[in-house]
């Protein structure tokens, strides 16, 4: 009885999910959708089309599709590299400033960086008006993007990848340190292999908050040269003009591929880096 | 002598034992040799921290003094002291936001982010453990579907008739009215669910973690003692994650305050005047959306800026409330 009620409500609140993604997988396919149901030209049930997928050959989206790609392995790089320097430092050294900066970066994680958007504007034009590696990381660039990504994701990885340092024990360390090895050696060739699980974690949350970014893209780029995929798919989605609803949810579809890939392979681990401080509301 | 002096005491004799210098015997060549090695791991984290929140918030301050737009953006800063605040709190619509932002805020965070969040965790609890996984597993998809693609499932939930598919399915008392839902009938109840749905999930995924590290053995004798599952819960659980439940309150607050990406995208803060508009939609749109081919930048920085100075409040509030500072604390090992 007890049992039949907690299953009857998880049903229930799952069902605006289900209905949603169900609506998606039916509209890719169908000619148009009127609620749940296909229909074809006559208004019957049925319609089922290949014709919504006919952008893949469109290369528009392609180039969304890379910019998208950049982005997110850009980050994954970027926070990589930014998280597992400083988490070693901020684990493993005394140093001035360390008691301020891990304050500081607690308190960035709790706060929401969306509110700095306006500001961050002027300093992407600021970085847009350097000579040469200026149309790389200003406004209106993919690196820019990018950059931008990284710094919001930092705090969080940083504190991530100290937790897993702090783990580590000393030993090994303290035998290649005392052995004569330089510090960034010891980081690279010890510490880095033992952290290899955190650090896979923090690339697939990096990897799709980067894929699935659309405030900060579709803040800081104009038109559809830098344009990633959720930046594209909202410009297919207009006020003005008639919307393509079934085109649109070919090309949302194409665009969860990878996430539906993760969703599928990596269960249990998204939980858990969700749960590890994900930033969400 | 406590176990952290063990520890140390330890440490030292280690030290000693292999015939590196520890902490006791430390020259001043080492100490700089190792302030040098750790700022430079530490440079790109401080490089982009520094240009990405510190120099930000500091031009957002000076931006709100200022009556920077895009009509007069190659001129030199015009300072115009307070008068953008002055401007703020006078606004027609300053009341309307406000309300609106308290109402999104608390109705969000009571029904989804912390009560639907606690009652999944508990009911996906007390089911087999494969079972309760896979809900929470698919409670986990609207956290990882593109916001632009997530919307548009909503959007097409909320459509007039004939596509709308709760126009189609529900009757119509049920709210089903025909119209379009989430631009006519019921914005608010749109604007709560898309985001309780995303919101929601965190907490559980929380509260699930706290649940599940509750000794079996506490519950075994409640219930032997003959303890009603409501008495299990109210007496027992819910006393044991309390510190989940104030976690997820106060981050979850301020997620919601600042954030304004799925109300962008589903309703523009509409339909008609400022009807779902919330305070971080206005800066944004101030500062990014043309009103007659004009950005007032400096005037959405001064929105801006107020909702800062509360949400760095809340995060430093929140910092000292769950005691990071054990975080914090010194490395024991820091050179040889």
């Amino acid at each position: 009885m007890g049992r039949r009620i907690a299953y009857g409500f998880l049903i229930l609140s799952v069902t605006p999910i289900l209905v949603g993604y169900s609506w998606l997988v039916i509209a890719t396919f169908s000619f148009r959708t009127e609620g749940l149901l296909p229909r074809n030209a006559e208004g019957g049930i049925g319609g089922f089309t290949l014709s919504n997928w006919s952008f893949v050959t469109d290369a528009a989206i392609w180039n969304a599709m890379l910019n998208s790609f950049l982005i997110a392995v850009t980050m994954v790089i970027g926070v990589g590299v930014a998280s597992t320097a400083g988490g070693y430092a901020l684990s493993r050294f005394k140093f001035a400033g360390r008691k301020a900066f891990l304050t500081g970066t607690l308190v960035l994680h709790a706060f929401k960086a969306e509110m700095l958007l306006i500001a961050i504007f002027f300093v992407l034009r600021w970085l847009g008006g350097i000579p040469v590696i200026g149309s790389f990381i200003g406004f209106n660039s993919v690196g820019g993007v990018a950059l931008v990504m990284i710094a919001l994701e930092l705090p969080l990885g940083i504190w991530l990848m100290k937790g897993f340092f702090d783990n580590l024990p000393w030993d090994m360390e303290r035998a290649a340190l005392i052995d004569g090895a330089s510090r960034f050696r010891v980081w690279w060739q010890i510490m880095l292999p033992q952290v290899r699980p955190g650090l896979a974690a923090l690339s697939l949350f990096t990897f799709i908050a980067g894929w699935n970014a659309y405030l900060v893209p579709f803040t800081f780029t104009i038109g559809t040269k830098v344009a990633n995929m959720p930046v594209f798919l909202s410009q297919l989605i207009s006020d003005t003009a008639p919307t393509n609803w079934n085109l649109v949810a070919a090309v949302g579809m194409f665009q969860m591929i990878p996430l539906i890939i993760f969703f599928i392979f990596t269960q249990e681990l998204l939980l858990n880096i969700y749960a590890g401080g994900s930033k969400g509301t | 002598m406590t176990e952290k002096q063990l520890e140390q005491q330890s440490e030292e004799l280690a030290r000693a034992a292999v015939g590196a210098p520890g902490s006791t015997r430390r020259t001043l060549g080492r100490r700089v040799r190792s302030t040098v090695s750790a700022y430079g791991f530490m440079a790109p984290a401080i490089v982009l921290v520094l240009m990405f929140f510190v120099v930000p918030g500091i031009l957002l301050l000076i931006l709100s003094f200022t009556n920077l737009a895009s009509v007069n953006f190659g001129d030199p800063w015009n300072f115009i002291g307070f008068a953008n605040f002055e401007r703020l709190f006078t606004d027609r619509f300053f009341p309307k936001i406000l309300r609106n932002t308290v109402f999104y805020v608390f109705t969000t965070l009571i029904l989804f982010n912390l009560g639907l969040a606690l009652v999944l965790a508990l009911v996906t609890t007390s089911i087999p453990r494969r079972s309760g996984f896979f809900f929470r597993l698919v409670w986990l998809l609207p956290r990882l579907t593109p916001s632009v693609v997530y919307i548009l499932m909503w959007r097409r939930i909320g459509q007039a008739e004939p596509f709308g598919i709760y126009n189609q399915l529900m009757p119509e008392f049920l709210g089903a009215s025909g119209g379009n839902l989430f631009l006519g009938g019921s914005p608010w109840a749109f604007v709560i669910l898309t985001n309780g749905f995303i919101g929601a999930s965190f907490g559980m995924i929380i509260f699930t973690s706290a649940l599940l590290s509750i000794p079996e053995d506490l519950l075994t004798a409640a219930k032997v003692d003959g303890a009603s599952a409501w008495r299990i819960i109210r007496d027992i659980k819910l006393p044991l994650i309390k510190w989940p439940l104030l976690f997820i309150a106060t981050y979850q607050t301020l997620s919601l305050l600042t954030s304004f990406e799925y109300i962008l995208l589903l309703t523009q803060g509409g339909p008609g005047l400022f009807t779902t508009e919330v305070w971080a939609l206005t800066a944004y749109k101030r500062a990014f959306a043309t009103y007659a081919g004009n950005s007032q930048w400096a005037f959405g920085a001064t929105w801006a800026v107020v909702l800062v100075a509360v949400a760095l409040l809340f995060a430093i509030l929140y910092v000292k409330l769950f005691k990071f500072k054990e975080l914090i604390e010194e490395p024991r090992i820091d050179n040889l």
